[in-house]
């Protein structure tokens, strides 16, 4: 310890010791980067790479990391609220459930309740955000029953949720009596990705730089905050260094999404319909990034903010870390557990609204064991269960993971028992690790 | 019973009483504060001083007795409603949110926003080292949660947080158990300071030289009831030792419901 106040010499011991460090060590102090979540990355990464390798390289392909994508997206979205769940302390064994029964009626809704007794008719252009909505609605309700049992009757979330896991799916069936609804309307089915739910080679180019330039604005942004009041700055080769890294992704992703065509069955059937002119084998259209990825990228966007940069998040973390302190601090400690599963049966609903868009139809088993998945996402994501730590970045890595376990698998023809023995052990290990990692750390 | 009785008085507590499972931890407790007072709390561990000044600060709901503030009956249900009276409280366990930093736990509930209703993280760090650096000039630590600070720096992070808002009343439960002499000094300088400008002081501490040096009145607690009162000129430490530890009131004193009977 220095007893300077001078920002530049701020932590005086580790100052000191900096000298002696590695120029990994260096490297990473200067440009902030978090270790952890760059361990998940590079696990992401050597999974992708076996997975290649065994597969004989049918895994990093286009083709697949798009599908890859569009197939994490309904447990990302949920796995955002997971981690404020699990940060207070909490759990949600109720998601897949929820997720199932808001299905249900989000699909009743369009394709019966809106055509025939209301008399919108089909493909009306307004079924979707009703249909929407009705399913935000209705998430949002058993979120809020959930969080008021569990914050004002006192009961233990995990109780609460285990009750939520068999009425929910109790209440799913009872909607139709357990028979299946389908088609869903047309706009409706665009937020299940395929070619129609993407946005195309042009979009898909605009959307990545709207990105590079919002990154890059705020690391500015930062900067300039961080002069005003004379702190500690980054070097600068740091800051240049973390905008090329975060664009060359983004743009990396956004050339992967183009260049996964259209499969030739389409564009011959486009062809026929008058849609396209040419030869078939000469038309490649990009898909481009999928509607249901751009959601859960935006709703992770969303959470991210609402995590980090307002009260609410704020309250989330301290009431992880120390619910009686909060308490204490004259904070209504209550309605922020409350919020929380508001939040999260409102994710439930987005994440049903992908699910059943991309399966086309509202099945009584939906979402059966998504509550596991999620869960796992979010602990793999560095959420401690002990909580007050966690990331929604963290979880969406970790919803990645779980998903190129399990495609990954797919792809390589493994039996379906022993999927989910590996999946089970990869979860104990990843865990086990990362209490390894925590322990270091102190 | 009290030093300026011109003024009526900031906090009057009267009869407070509350049990846990058949406990009394206090019983029919009355102690008054007047503005620019130091009333030192003096007890036995156990005594009840923790839980009767947690029941002023909203942290515990009172079975039965009346708390008025500014000579007028106050509702005090919860810890929201002590801090809207300018209630500040210096708990003993610190009461820190451990796993966030020193500013996020300076402003906690009472946040600086941006003009768009974001956290303003980086005028509450500002504010954050402007106000440690009066209170522990080589705390540097701003970074990291507060779990990973020492003892006497956490309990720093507590004072600042209390001083930080305009307090009117503040409680300070054992402020100095952890802090080092030198940090010990500035807490006692701080003390007189605020009570200078006018604040009102509840201090619980064991240490009797202590207190005699910035209290001006003290209140001492026995199994939960009040042994007596006695302004610090009229008692010496003797004696208040002997209310401490046997509950006998000296002449100087006021007795109180628990002073032995003689
Ligand atoms: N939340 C609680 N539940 C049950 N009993 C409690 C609770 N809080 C305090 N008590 C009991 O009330 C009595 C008074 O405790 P209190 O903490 O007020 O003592 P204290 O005077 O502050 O002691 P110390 O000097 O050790 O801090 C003790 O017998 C204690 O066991
Ligand atoms: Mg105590």
């Amino acid at each position: 310890m220095t007893d300077s106040t001078e920002p530049q010499t701020t932590q005086g011991t580790d100052t000191a010791r900096a000298s002696e460090l590695s120029v990994v060590a260096k490297f990473i102090r200067a440009t902030e980067l978090d270790t952890r979540m760059l361990g998940m990355i590079g696990a992401l990464l050597l999974i992708w790479i076996l997975f290649d390798i065994f597969s004989g390289g049918l895994f990093l392909t286009p083709r697949n990391l798009w599908n890859l994508s569009v197939q994490t997206a309904s447990v990302a979205v949920m796995a955002t609220g997971m981690v404020l769940v699990i940060v207070t302390r909490n759990i949600d064994l109720s998601v897949g459930s929820i997720l199932g029964f808001v299905g249900m009626i989000m699909a009743v809704t369009q394709a019966e309740l809106l055509p025939v007794y209301l008399g919108f008719g089909f493909d009306n252009p307004l079924t979707w955000i009703i249909a929407l909505l009705v399913g935000i609605v209705v998430g949002a309700a058993i979120g809020g029953l959930h969080g008021y049992i569990i914050a004002y009757l006192g009961v233990p979330a995990f109780i609460v949720t285990l009750g939520g896991l068999l009425v929910w799916r109790g209440a799913a069936w009872w909607v139709t009596s357990g028979r299946t609804v389908a088609p869903m309307d047309s706009t409706f089915r665009l937020m299940g990705g395929g070619p129609a739910g993407s946005i195309g080679e042009i979009a898909s180019w605009i959307v990545g730089l709207i990105v590079c330039v919002a990154l890059v604005a705020m690391i500015f942004n930062s900067r300039r905050q961080r002069k005003r009041f004379q702190f500690p700055l980054r070097p600068v080769w740091a800051e240049v260094f973390l905008g090329t890294l975060g664009c060359f992704l983004v743009l990396g992703a956004v050339l992967i999404a183009n260049i996964y065509y259209w499969p030739i069955g389409i564009i011959r059937k486009q062809i026929k319909a008058g849609l396209l002119e040419g030869v078939e084998t000469e038309i490649f259209i990009g898909h481009g990034v999928a509607i249901p990825v751009l959601i859960a990228i935006c709703v992770a966007i969303v959470m991210t903010f609402l995590a980090t940069r307002t009260r609410f998040g704020r309250y989330v973390f301290a009431l992880g870390g120390n619910p009686e302190a909060t308490d204490l601090a004259g904070i209504n400690t209550r309605w922020v557990t409350m919020k929380i599963f508001i939040i999260m049966g409102v994710l439930c609903a987005i994440a049903a609204a992908i699910s059943t868009a991309r399966l086309n139809a509202a099945t009584n088993a939906q979402g059966t064991l998504d509550e596991l998945l999620t869960i796992a996402a979010a602990v793999i994501g560095g959420t401690s269960l002990a909580g007050g730590v966690g990331t929604i970045a963290g979880a969406m890595i970790g919803a990645l993971v779980m998903q190129s376990l399990q495609s990954g698998m797919v792809l390589m023809g493994l039996d379906t028992p022993l999927q989910n023995i590996v999946v089970g052990i990869v979860l104990v290990i990843a865990v086990w690790l990362d209490s390894v990692y925590r322990r270091a750390q102190h | 019973m009290n030093t300026n009785t011109a003024t009526q008085p900031l906090v009057d507590m009267r009869e407070l009483s509350i049990s846990f499972g058949g406990i009394h931890a206090v019983e029919q407790a009355s102690v008054d504060l007047f503005p620019g007072e130091v009333v030192a709390l003096l007890g036995h561990n156990g005594a009840g001083k923790s839980t009767l000044i947690k029941i002023l600060s909203g942290a515990y709901q009172r079975d039965g007795g009346e708390i008025d503030i500014d000579g007028s009956l106050a509702t005090i249900d919860n810890p929201r409603d002590a801090k809207g009276y300018g209630i500040e409280t210096i708990y003993q366990t610190l009461a820190l949110a451990d796993n966030v930093d020193t500013a996020a736990n300076l402003f906690l509930g009472r946040e600086l926003l941006t003009p768009w209703g974001t956290l303003d993280d980086v005028a509450m760090e500002a504010k954050a080292r402007e106000v440690m650096g009066r209170l522990n000039p080589r705390f540097q630590r701003f970074k990291e949660p507060v779990k990973a600070l020492s003892g006497g720096q956490r309990q720093s992070v507590a004072i600042a947080r209390a001083i930080l808002f305009n307090a009117r009343i503040l409680i300070m439960d054992e402020p100095t158990a952890a802090l080092g002499p030198e940090e010990t000094a500035q807490v006692s300088e701080l003390i007189l300071q605020l009570k200078s400008e006018g604040i009102g002081i509840f201090l619980i501490s064991h240490d009797i030289a202590d207190v005699f040096d910035l209290a001006d009145r003290v209140a001492v607690m026995k199994n939960g009831q009040v042994v007596g009162y006695a302004k610090t000129g009229d008692v010496d430490k003797d004696e208040v030792l002997g209310m401490i530890i046997l509950g006998k009131c000296p002449p100087g004193a006021t007795p109180g419901p628990g002073a032995l009977a003689s």
